[in-house]
């Protein structure tokens, strides 16, 4: 089966002790260094070992809350997220070709901000950097950030939401291009340290705000990083389809898959993608053990302590390895191109991964055994992207 | 009078917002390239010094429409930057100018926060502020900001800003296992905040980190910088090249303290200085002439003019005299556009004194603009050199100094090798890091006087 199909990509999802609300009271757990450089280095450098194409950094405006409608008051659950992107940099120069992925909520940030913040992580990353593009969900973010600095006013629902976040991806993928490869000339003939025929104006003009550019950023290394968004609502997906490289689905069946991945293919082709690769990764939350059992075991004890169920729909899988390797092959049939893993417990279950699924992947061939590329782009398959301002005709003429 | 000398607290720039750099030079390397902010970053903290300091610009300058191409520009997203610098450095303090304009308190507190934390507490940020509409225009609000309101933003954002940060108390993360308790007090990161600038309320999601908040820096000339800086900073650089006006400043700054509670210690003046090196004194001013001569080039000279006379000079000859006419005094000129670094209050005020100098001194507009843009702070052997910056913080004309290098990445090197172990010897730069945070390194009072704990106290829903 493994050998008609082309090989899986893997992705792991990093956030806090793991996606089990109760994962950072496990014993195997480092609860008290979850915000300390040294615990998420570890993380991604493990990742890292097991040849995955990245990590994504959890990100979110908001304090932790079981509630939907505002902070839940409970202390019994991790609380307090570190920003992703620096995060994610911090990680940068400790490894060398895992992907770096940090969440940005664009709903209350600066596209301009974000568009030279993610170029800045592609360069000290050496062209490793993505992002996640996700918008507020939570009533109580619009709280944490003043009024005034949407002239606008707030989207008043999910599809306005996703509408502006299209907008954003746009302009910071503009401003990406604002500035050419070769836009730096340092030509002391002429004492000219920027070609400024090389820079342009994006002048975006749109409904929830305009952006004139240049960036005062160059042009990344990988000139457009991966763009990435989890498609867990209808609207989610449409934007998805429509802005990302690599969209996340949540499937809990083989055919819901299918669907999803026909769903994102129609998007695709509704707003003339779809010669464009479109990376479509399913979510799963696993809990693995080699023992048979034993993972589930681990599982119901974490459950014991704490049963609020997680938000990020992610379907859950708990069993050995080799059980986790068949469902990837099944599931990969559905048309999947990839997994985002959520570690149930960290670093745990990342381990699990990286040490024994990783080598039963290998074994079937369904997985790379070393880095192929240095680059993010490179992992997923996805060729330099040729500047939408660069004209190619008049400079060699 | 037996006093023990003072230690000089340093800070080193990445150049490249101003005409400082000389990317000219076949020593200049890739200025985006990681590896040119690590060069950098590790030979600052070899030498011992407190802080690696990047400046900030939020649009590339222009000028008659293009954007400007003979200054450095391109640069990196400054807390991204530090964060990665945070892996290849231990000690050095990482000094980041975030602008107060054109971002919310909740982001920027999150991202120091997150900063002081990755740092194992080696923060700072360089609190700015820009009203220019030309600015505005990369962002959502565009330029809102009337320029008589710009400390009134600055410091209500630095005040909303801090509050969050203090929303979390050292020790809130308890993370106990056993107990079940991740957090000591559920309320943890509750705030609240009604102001001219910010209507704000919620919880902050970044427990702080080991410094509680970064260590503040200001750059404030002007009376009300001054008194800015006064009132909530901990570093303010002050801008004069003349000893007598820096001693004036220091004096001045120092004695607003009291009013705020604050003892003199808990404010350093640290301006920032250029510095050219020679095995002889002759050598040395040769060097100091070559490079001023490279930062300031016929052109560069040109737009220097324009931004004071507001109009397009360009059809003048910048060895010539200085144009007859008067500046234009609209507010929409040439300059409006240019987002430069220095604004004039009084243009002919200034004209007239430009005017003045070059009659006198039989200048050129090159010549003129390379004595008003001022010579390096610190000309000399390196034996000299010491001793002049030695003199300057034992006669309280500061601190200390940001150093601030003409290349990249290798500018420091030849003070780092050849000046630092004179400063050393004499006791007057660290041999060794003492403390493990950058507010201990320099020195401050270990804990902010003004430091209360501000926990909305809104019941939870």
């Amino acid at each position: 089966m493994a050998h008609d199909t082309p090989p899986l990509h893997l992705a792991v999802a990093l956030d806090g002790a793991g996606r089990h609300p109760a994962s950072w009271r496990d014993p195997s757990a480092a609860a008290g260094e979850l915000f300390t450089p040294g615990y998420w280095t570890a993380l991604v450098a493990e990742a890292q070992s097991g040849t995955l194409d990245f990590v994504t950094f959890e990100d979110r405006l908001t304090l932790q809350s079981t509630r939907p409608d505002g902070p839940d008051g409970r202390a019994d659950q991790v609380r307090g997220t570190l920003a992703a992107l620096p995060l994610a940099a911090r990680t940068a120069p400790a490894t060398s070709h895992v992907g770096l992925v940090p969440a940005v909520t664009v709903t209350h940030t600066e596209p301009f901000h974000t568009s030279r913040a993610v170029a800045t992580l592609d360069f000290v990353a050496g062209g490793r950097a993505g992002w996640c593009a996700q918008v507020a969900r939570r009533p109580e973010e619009a709280g944490h950030f003043d009024p005034r600095l949407r002239p606008a006013g707030e989207p008043t629902g999910p599809a306005e939401a996703w509408a502006e976040a299209a907008d954003y991806v746009e302009v910071v993928r503009r401003l990406w291009d604002s500035w050419e490869d070769d836009a730096e000339i340092r030509d002391p003939a002429t004492g000219r340290y920027l070609d400024a025929d090389r820079l342009h104006r994006v002048g975006f003009r749109g409904r929830w705000f305009s952006v004139e550019g240049p960036s005062v950023t160059p042009r990344p290394p990988q000139g457009q990083p991966p763009v990435c968004a989890l498609a867990d609502t209808e609207e989610a997906l449409r934007f998805a389809a429509a802005s990302a490289d690599v969209v996340f689905v949540t499937p809990h069946s083989p055919q819901e898959a299918r669907d999803l991945v026909a769903r994102v293919r129609e998007e695709q082709r509704a707003v003339d993608r779809a010669g464009e690769t479109v990376h479509v990764f399913a979510d799963l939350a696993v809990a693995l053990d080699a023992e048979p059992g034993q993972a589930a075991r681990r599982l119901a004890a974490l459950d014991a302590l704490d049963a609020s169920p997680p938000d990020d729909g992610a379907a859950l899988f708990a069993g050995t390895p080799a059980q986790l390797a068949d469902r990837l092959a099944l599931w990969a049939d559905a048309g999947l191109t990839g997994f985002r893993l959520r570690p149930v417990v960290l670093p745990y279950d990342l381990r699990q991964i990286t040490r024994s699924l990783v080598q039963l992947l290998r074994a079937r061939g369904a997985f790379r055994a070393d880095y192929e590329a240095s680059t993010l782009r490179g992992l997923l398959g996805l060729a330099r992207p040729a500047n939408r301002y660069a004209r190619t005709d008049w400079r060699s003429s | 009078m037996n006093r023990p000398r003072r230690r000089i607290r340093l800070g080193a720039f990445y150049p490249g917002t101003n005409s400082t750099a000389v990317w000219s030079d076949p020593a200049w390397h890739d200025y985006m390239e990681f590896g040119s902010f690590v060069h950098l970053a590790r030979t600052a903290e070899h030498a011992g010094f407190d802080f690696f300091f990047l400046a900030e610009a939020l649009r590339l300058r222009e000028q008659h429409g293009r954007v400007y191409e003979r200054d450095v520009a391109g640069r990196p997203d400054n807390v991204t930057m530090l964060a990665a610098l945070a892996a290849v450095t231990e000690h050095i303090g990482l000094v980041a100018t975030v602008n107060s304009t054109f971002n919310e308190p909740y982001e920027v507190a999150r991202q120091f926060a997150t900063l002081d934390q990755l740092t194992c507490g080696r923060a700072g940020w360089n609190v700015v502020t820009s009203w220019e509409r030309f600015v505005g225009e990369n962002f959502r609000r565009g330029g809102f900001l009337a320029q008589e309101q710009r400390y009134e933003r600055a410091r209500l954002f630095l005040d909303a800003a801090l509050g969050l940060m203090r929303s979390w108390r050292p020790g809130d993360v308890v993370a106990d296992r056993r107990a079940g308790r991740f957090l000591r007090d559920p309320r943890a990161g509750a705030f609240e905040h009604h102001d001219a600038q910010f209507d704000i309320a919620g919880r902050f999601n970044v427990p702080c980190g080991p410094q509680g908040v970064p260590v503040i820096f200001q750059a404030g000339g002007s009376e009300q910088g001054r008194e800015f800086a006064a009132a909530t900073a901990d570093v303010i650089f002050g801008m004069y090249s003349d000893t007598a006006e820096k001693k004036r400043f220091y004096a001045d700054v120092k004695a607003r303290l009291p009013r705020y509670g604050r003892t003199a210690d808990s404010l350093l003046v640290m301006p920032a200085s250029t510095f050219a090196l020679g095995e002889t004194e002759a050598e040395a001013q040769e060097a100091a002439r070559v490079v001023r001569r490279l930062q300031i080039d016929g052109a560069s000279a040109i737009r220097f003019l324009e931004q004071l006379w507001n109009r397009d000079l360009s059809g003048y000859d910048p060895e010539g005299p200085l144009p007859a006419i008067d500046p234009a005094l609209d507010a929409d000129g040439v300059a409006s556009r240019l987002a430069s670094v220095r604004h004039y209050p009084d243009r002919m005020a200034t004209a007239a004194q430009w005017r003045a100098l070059a009659e006198a001194g039989k200048l050129s507009i090159r010549d003129l603009v390379i004595e008003v843009t001022g010579r390096q702070t610190f000309i000399g052997t390196p034996a000299s050199v010491a001793a002049q910056m030695a003199e300057l913080v034992d006669q309280d004309a500061c601190d200390g100094f940001v150093m601030v290098p003409h290349l990249v990445p290798g500018g420091l090197d030849e003070f780092a090798d050849n000046v630092l172990p004179l400063l050393q010897e004499r006791g007057l730069v660290r041999t060794g890091y003492e403390g493990a945070t950058l507010r201990e390194n320099l020195g401050l009072p270990a804990c902010d006087p003004t430091f209360t704990v501000r926990r909305a106290t809104f019941a939870e829903p």
